[in-house]
């Protein structure tokens, strides 16, 4: 490695306290939202994952299903990115159900 | 009291099977008697690892389907006294195991072992959430890896939701983590994350440490689960972590380097 490279490299963070960070920070907000997912959630987001993959090369933590409150009405949101094998570009399936 | 022990991780490839091996081979070798049981339904594997496979004649789903009885599909360990496999189907049909078919045999084998020990396939879908249900304790395998160990924290969250002892509002399900495939080096330098990391991140009691080592891939090339490659070190590392989930108390090693000694600096190897 260079010197330069060397210096820069000590300035940088080390890799494993950046893995330490992103994982608190993630498991700290998948634990609250388990404890406010109802149980039909969890399994709902699994069912719709399994159909998906049929279809699309698509991961099961692509597929987030989460409900909204907004105006008095509460919405089912589901977001599933998927990329498009060849063209390497992605797209969004977004749909809102309303429920009363 | 018999116990049934899961060994479960979420993410694949993290050395369940592995692990599920040399436990049941440690067990049965401290004199309880110990059978293992592969739940990877369709992806059978246990069989290889334990060097059995061409002596499972029947199955876990033929089992439950009663086309043979317990003691017809339990494989007798030629090694290790007290120990027996029960192979996973090869069934495609994942409905296959059902939860009144695991029940009844997990209620049998109860009657005449020390230890059931489950081997989870990986996800967290079906398969994974049958070898977990009738779980009192459970080995969170993890790789010091984030998607590792976010998956285990998955497992975490099922483990306290969905088993037998949950939705029965009992004890819950006693939780031990046991970090696979740890190289210290690279943890001193900074490039992996090191157990006492997992552990802020998880906060589950730490069972073991078992670090990377060629000879897990040798044994399982031979079928020979890695423990009884005695002397090694993940053979080592196994051992300690079988006594202390039988109580006893083992301080934790190979959580540092080994540095050469000066000889093997001179003439490489060790
Ligand atoms: N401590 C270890 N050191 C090196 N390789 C390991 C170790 N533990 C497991 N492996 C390797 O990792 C791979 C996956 O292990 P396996 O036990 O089959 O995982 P799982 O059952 O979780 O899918 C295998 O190739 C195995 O040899
Ligand atoms: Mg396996």
């Amino acid at each position: 490695m260079s010197l330069l490279g060397s210096i820069f490299k000590s300035y940088r963070k080390k890799s494993a306290s950046v893995a330490k960070e992103r994982l608190q920070v993630l498991v700290a907000l998948e634990r609250s939202s388990r404890a406010g997912m109802p149980d039909y959630l969890t399994e709902l987001q699994e069912d719709i994952f399994q159909v998906l993959a049929k279809y699309f090369p698509v991961e099961r933590d692509q597929v987030k299903v989460q409900v909204e409150h907004q105006d008095g009405c509460e919405f089912l949101e589901l977001n599933v990115p998927i990329v498009e094998l060849e063209a390497g570009g992605g797209y969004t399936i977004r749909t809102q159900t309303q429920s009363a | 009291m018999a116990k049934v022990i899961v060994v479960t991780s979420g993410k694949g490839g993290v050395g369940k099977t592995t692990t599920s091996a040399s436990f049941a081979v440690g067990l049965a070798q401290k004199g309880f008697r110990t059978v293992v049981i592969d739940f990877d339904v369709g992806l059978r594997n246990l069989d290889l690892i334990m060097g059995c496979e061409r002596r499972v004649v029947y199955d876990f789903i033929n089992v439950i389907h009663d086309d043979a009885n317990l003691s017809q599909a339990l494989i007798k360990d030629k090694r290790v006294e007290n120990l027996y496999i029960l192979a996973a189907s090869q069934t495609r049909d994942k409905d296959a195991l059902t939860m009144e078919g695991v029940e009844s045999i997990i209620m049998e084998l109860k009657k005449s072992f020390d230890y059931i020990i489950c081997d989870s396939p990986a996800g967290i879908e079906k398969g994974a959430f049958m070898a977990m249900y009738f779980a009192d304790e459970a080995l969170i395998v993890t790789n010091p890896e984030v998607s590792s160990v976010r998956d285990a924290d998955r497992i975490l969250g099922l483990l306290d939701a969905k088993t037998f002892r949950a939705k029965n509002g009992d004890e819950p399900v006693r939780q031990h983590l046991l970090v696979t495939r740890y190289v210290p080096s690279r943890v001193e330098k900074g490039e992996m994350l090191g157990v006492n990391d997992i552990n802020d991140i998880l906060n589950v009691p730490l069972l073991g440490v078992i670090p990377e080592s060629t000879q897990v891939l040798q044994s399982s090339n031979a079928g020979l689960p890695v423990i009884l490659e005695a002397g090694t070190s993940a053979a080592q590392a196994y051992e300690d972590a079988v006594c202390r989930i039988a109580g006893e108390n083992r301080p934790m090693r190979f959580l540092q380097e080994r540095k050469p000694s000066l000889l093997q600096r001179i003439f490489g190897g060790g």
